[in-house]
């Protein structure tokens, strides 16, 4: 699944007061919050790629390209990196919205 | 490390869990213990992903293959990151349609599909049995290290007795808290807070004996990662193929897994939990599979060639004389085998009872009767045996498979398997058009494929598939040979399986969903769940009325228990607006009310349910159609009852009318034959007076004459009476002979005027009459008609009481009927008599006033209707008038019949 299947997602019509006008620009920090969303989609992708990577290295000979112990750092590290980013996001997604986000993103 | 003194440790340490659970679960149906759904409890009973094949078998796979054993945690890690993309949707799902397994959620994305229900409850149950065996085997084995060599104890005889008691002792935990309570919400607190404490034993006990591997012995971080380098060997590059392959099926497993789908979504209190194990979920696996590398490394380096990798958590400690490490090594491989069986066996057996057993039950039961067994009990009943069942097979097949293989290819076998429900779950999930067909097509031939060329060969060549059919396919179909499937030779056999049965699954499951068309439940429950954010209400639908509130109370009394039942109840009449009594069976209650009893039985069964008590009404849209065409032809019935009834009213009116009128004519008829005997008397009377003084002699010629007079007269007067009557009965009895002739309406009108001229009065009124407008001819009885005029106009002439008497005689005439008013400037007839002027013996006034009988206008009336016309009193002229409508020559045929 990627990001773009989940069209609408985020643009609850329940939080949409009816007869509301959808507003075409957001106010900053709503704008800030469909921001935050799209890179919450986004990390899990930018992860998958990232750990692909060693495949690259060791995409020649098997002799080519640093031992296990490297590879291994580095799938830890972008480990690590996952873990912080999605704690970050998860911190400011869960913070209650000061103002529920209207309209939906051109 | 006495073998007793591990036993005794580990019964401890067993005994210690059930208090844990049944502390847990104490708390929590006294409402204490918030900290029982937190976070943090939920982020660590995830780590039921992390099973024996993890404790032990990660290990062995990292000194067989590398890094590679990474991709089973790095898959469940990318998808935990990217928890706002799947999982908070799966979430959402599932708590708001109350979705008790993966089963259920599949069964009730496609229409409540009882179907769709068996086919993922089968594949789940095929696809964790090994799971469950190969749990079995690594407590037997891990057991097996222990006891020393030489050793008489019944373990190291025969460790599949270890398996039983272990199979069965788990199975009596399972029941007893997994099955304590038939909860709405399908949760188990005491289950969820054991497994956490599992969790955090197997951490410690990785971390302790990674600490002691790095530092302890290992003398560093800078050594251990030379270490790690030193004992790469071929079998250690990173395959690509596999390398991604994998990854996609670990990540494809924990969404699928029934046991992950149980942690993650049913046992779920929050929401909000979620986004904390987004990020603390990874963490944990990331500390898991830590040092794993180190360890492999190091056991390879110390331990003697040989020696079973899967075993170095064990081995490695006890080689190095760390008995305390490895018993809580031990605990900790233990601790993971326990939960994964614990909580498989629940997500299998809720899946078993609600999708096989319940509906077989129910189907059982005589349609529409109402519930007469105790649900409650049948649900729990099959929950146990279900229980019970999921680890007989496990133990079988563990029997069976004689505990041979290596611990990751079972684990990696299963994964696969579960996969195969991934296309119709993300297509549920994301994806209106996903139907029941493309879903139970794709999931078919995905299943299929995995069952061929991956699960049968498992048991090996001399297994269930032979080796001739592994090398040359079978029947010598070589395309169809299981593990190189279309003739695609070289890939590694999971990897080959998992191509081959997601690419058809997914290729049949969209091609299928594109080309069926979806029911229309299944439209609506996927508008429901696709856009569940959307926040969708009630858009299931219970039509109101039919279901009774006693019922439903008495069977969700049974399945919830009286006390929740009740409460429930109670605060929904509350909700309602009612002080007390049962709440109004309202469409959203009824949704509301199926939500929580499919808590406990599964959608479909709730579903079931409901609608048995509800009589089926509004459930599926054709049942739907079907109580749309019976209101249908209900309304029918109920316009034809009104109209009928209507007729009836009218036929009733009439006949009162009637009967008032027959009523008035017997009374006219009565005070006629008493007239008539007075009529006949008083001329008889005179006559025979008169006659007697004639008789006597002695009168003078002229008195004489006089007395002959009145005798004529009256006799006359008789006479003409008499005719009337003789007149109107012929008339009446349609015995009279019509002289038909072409004559002038004019000169009918001046004989009767001149007739009429007889009549008292008759020369006070004033004739007014248009001749030329009576200058038409018709074809009749002249005589007749002059007689129907004669009638009128001396009426006219008796009963015009006005100062200055006028009678107009109006004539309208077209091609076929010829219309003759007779108006008066009179009182005309009151309303009460205009019924009965034309019947017979009727006379207006006091009797005898006008002299007449009351017999002229029935005797117009007969007349009228013999000549094909017709006479009518007009109420609406002022004074008496009277229309006679004649055709002018039409009536003919029927006169002259």
């Amino acid at each position: 699944m990627s990001a773009g299947e989940m069209p609408a997602a985020e643009t609850p019509a329940a939080e949409t007061p009816a007869g509301e006008r959808r507003a075409l620009f957001l106010e900053r920090g709503s704008y800030r919050r469909r921001r935050l969303m799209d890179a919450a989609r986004i990390l899990p992708v930018a992860g998958a790629i990232l750990l692909i990577l060693p495949l690259l290295w060791h995409s020649g000979s098997a002799e080519n390209g640093p031992g296990p112990a490297a590879d291994a750092i580095y799938v830890f590290a972008v480990w690590i990196l996952l873990i912080a980013g999605a704690a970050i996001l998860s911190r400011f997604l869960t913070v209650p919205r000061a103002e529920p986000p209207r309209g939906r993103e051109p | 490390m006495p073998f007793n003194l591990l036993l005794a440790i580990a019964l401890t340490y067993v005994a210690a869990l059930f208090l844990i659970a049944f502390l847990a679960d104490r708390r929590a149906q006294r409402g204490q213990g918030r900290w029982l759904s937190s976070p943090l409890v939920y982020t660590l009973s995830l780590s039921v992903y992390c099973t024996a094949w993890t404790f032990y078998g990660a290990v062995g796979y990292a000194a067989r293959s590398g890094l590679e054993y990474l991709t089973i945690y790095l898959g469940p890690t990318l998808v935990f990151a990217g928890w706002w993309l799947i999982l908070r949707k799966l979430v959402r799902v599932g708590r708001t349609q109350r979705i008790t397994s993966i089963a259920d959620l599949i069964s009730s994305r496609y229409g409540k599909s009882t179907l769709l229900g068996v086919m993922v409850t089968l594949l789940a149950v095929l696809g964790t049995t090994p799971y469950i065996a190969l749990q079995l085997q690594s407590v037997a084995l891990s057991l097996g290290v222990f006891a020393l060599p030489g050793t008489t104890g019944w373990v190291a005889a025969d460790p599949t007795a270890t398996g039983l008691w272990v199979a069965a002792g788990l199975a009596a935990f399972t029941i007893l808290f997994g099955t304590r309570n038939l909860d709405a919400n399908e949760r188990h607190p005491g289950v969820v807070m054991a497994i956490a404490v599992e969790a955090v034993v197997k951490l410690v006990a990785l971390i302790a004996l990674g600490i002691f591997v790095v530092w302890g012995i290992g003398g560093g971080v800078s050594q251990t990662l030379a270490r790690i380098d030193a004992a790469a060997h071929p079998g250690w590059e990173l395959a690509g193929g596999r390398w991604a392959g994998l990854t996609f099926t670990s990540a494809a497993a924990i969404l699928c897994l029934p046991r992950m789908f149980q942690v993650m979504v049913v046992e779920n209190a929050d929401e909000a939990h979620l986004a904390i194990a987004g990020w603390a979920f990874p963490l944990y696996l990331m500390l898991i599979s830590l040092f794993v590398l180190p360890i492999a490394a190091m056991g390879l380096e110390r331990l003697p060639d040989g020696a079973n990798p899967d075993l170095f958590v064990l081995t490695l400690p006890l080689a190095e004389g760390q008995g305390a490490l490895a018993t809580l090594a031990f605990l900790g491989g233990f601790s993971s085998a326990t939960s994964m069986v614990i909580v498989a066996a629940i997500a299998l057996s809720t899946m078993v009872s609600n999708h096989i057993v319940m509906p077989l039950y129910l189907a059982r039961r005589p349609a529409g009767a109402t519930m007469s067994g105790d649900v409650r009990a049948a649900v729990l009943r099959a929950r146990r045996l279900s229980i019970a069942g999921v680890l007989l097979l496990g133990y079988l097949y563990y029997r069976m498979s004689g505990g041979s293989e290596a611990l990751a290819s079972i684990g990696l076998i299963s994964f696969v398997g579960v996969a195969q429900v991934l296309p119709a779950l993300m297509g549920g999930l994301f994806w209106r058009g996903a139907t029941r067909t493309g879903a139970a097509a794709g999931l078919g031939i995905g299943f299929a494929v995995w069952v061929y060329a991956l699960f049968l060969p498992s048991f090996g060549p001399e297994g269930l598939i032979s080796a001739g059919v592994l090398a040359d396919g079978p029947a010598g179909l070589h395309w169809l040979r299981p593990q190189a499937l279309f003739g695609i030779v070289g890939l590694d056999p999971v990897i080959h399986a998992l191509v081959w049965s997601m690419l058809l699954n997914i290729g049949v499951f969209c091609v299928v969903s594109l080309a069926s068309f979806p029911s229309p439940l299944e439209r609506l429950q996927g508008a429901q769940m696709v856009n569940v954010f959307e926040r969708t209400l009630g858009a299931r639908g219970w039509s109101h009325g039919s279901a009774e509130a006693e019922d439903l109370l008495t069977m969700a009394q049974r399945i919830l228990g009286p006390s929740e039942a009740r409460a429930l109840f109670a605060e929904e009449a509350r909700a309602q607006g009612k002080a007390d009594g049962l709440p109004d069976t309202t469409p959203e209650f009824l949704g509301r009310l199926e939500r929580k009893l499919s808590g406990s039985v599964g959608a479909a069964t709730a579903h079931a349910m409901v609608a048995q008590i509800t009589g089926s009404a509004a459930v599926q849209v054709e049942d739907l159609l079907r109580v749309a065409d019976e209101a249908q032809q209900i309304m029918e019935y109920s316009s034809r009852l009104e109209a009928q009834s209507d007729e009836l009213r009218r036929t009733a009116k009439a006949l009162r009318e009637s009967n008032a009128k027959l009523t008035a004519i017997s009374a006219q008829k009565d005070a006629f034959l008493s007239q008539i005997s007075h009529e006949l008397r008083t001329p008889m009377t005179s006559i025979r007076a008169f006659s007697e003084i004639l008789r006597d002699h002695g009168l003078t010629a002229v008195e004489r004459e006089r007395y002959a007079g009145i005798v004529h007269d009256e006799a006359i007067r008789l006479t003409r009476l008499l005719d009337d009557l003789l007149d109107l009965s012929v008339l009446e009895n349609a015995q009279v002979s019509l002289n038909l002739a072409e004559v002038r309406l004019v000169d009918l009108i001046d004989r009767a005027v001149d007739a009429a001229s007889a009549v008292p009065g008759a020369t006070r009124v004033e004739v007014r009459r248009d001749r030329d407008a009576e200058a038409v001819s018709l074809v009749t009885d002249a005589d007749r008609l002059t007689q129907v005029f004669i009638n009128l106009i001396g009426n006219a002439y008796k009963y015009c009481d006005a100062a200055s008497p006028v009678l107009s005689v109006e004539v309208v005439a077209d091609a076929e009927t010829i219309r003759v008013d007779v108006i008066d400037n009179g009182p005309g007839i009151p309303p009460g008599a205009r019924d009965i002027v034309f019947e017979k013996f009727s006379r207006l006034g006091e009797p005898g006033a006008a002299g007449g009988a009351g017999l002229g206008l029935a005797i117009c009336r007969e007349i009228a209707h013999r000549l094909g016309g017709r006479i009518v009193y007009l109420p609406e002229r002022e004074g008496g008038a009277f229309r006679l409508t004649l055709p002018r020559g039409l009536g003919l045929a029927d006169a002259a019949e």
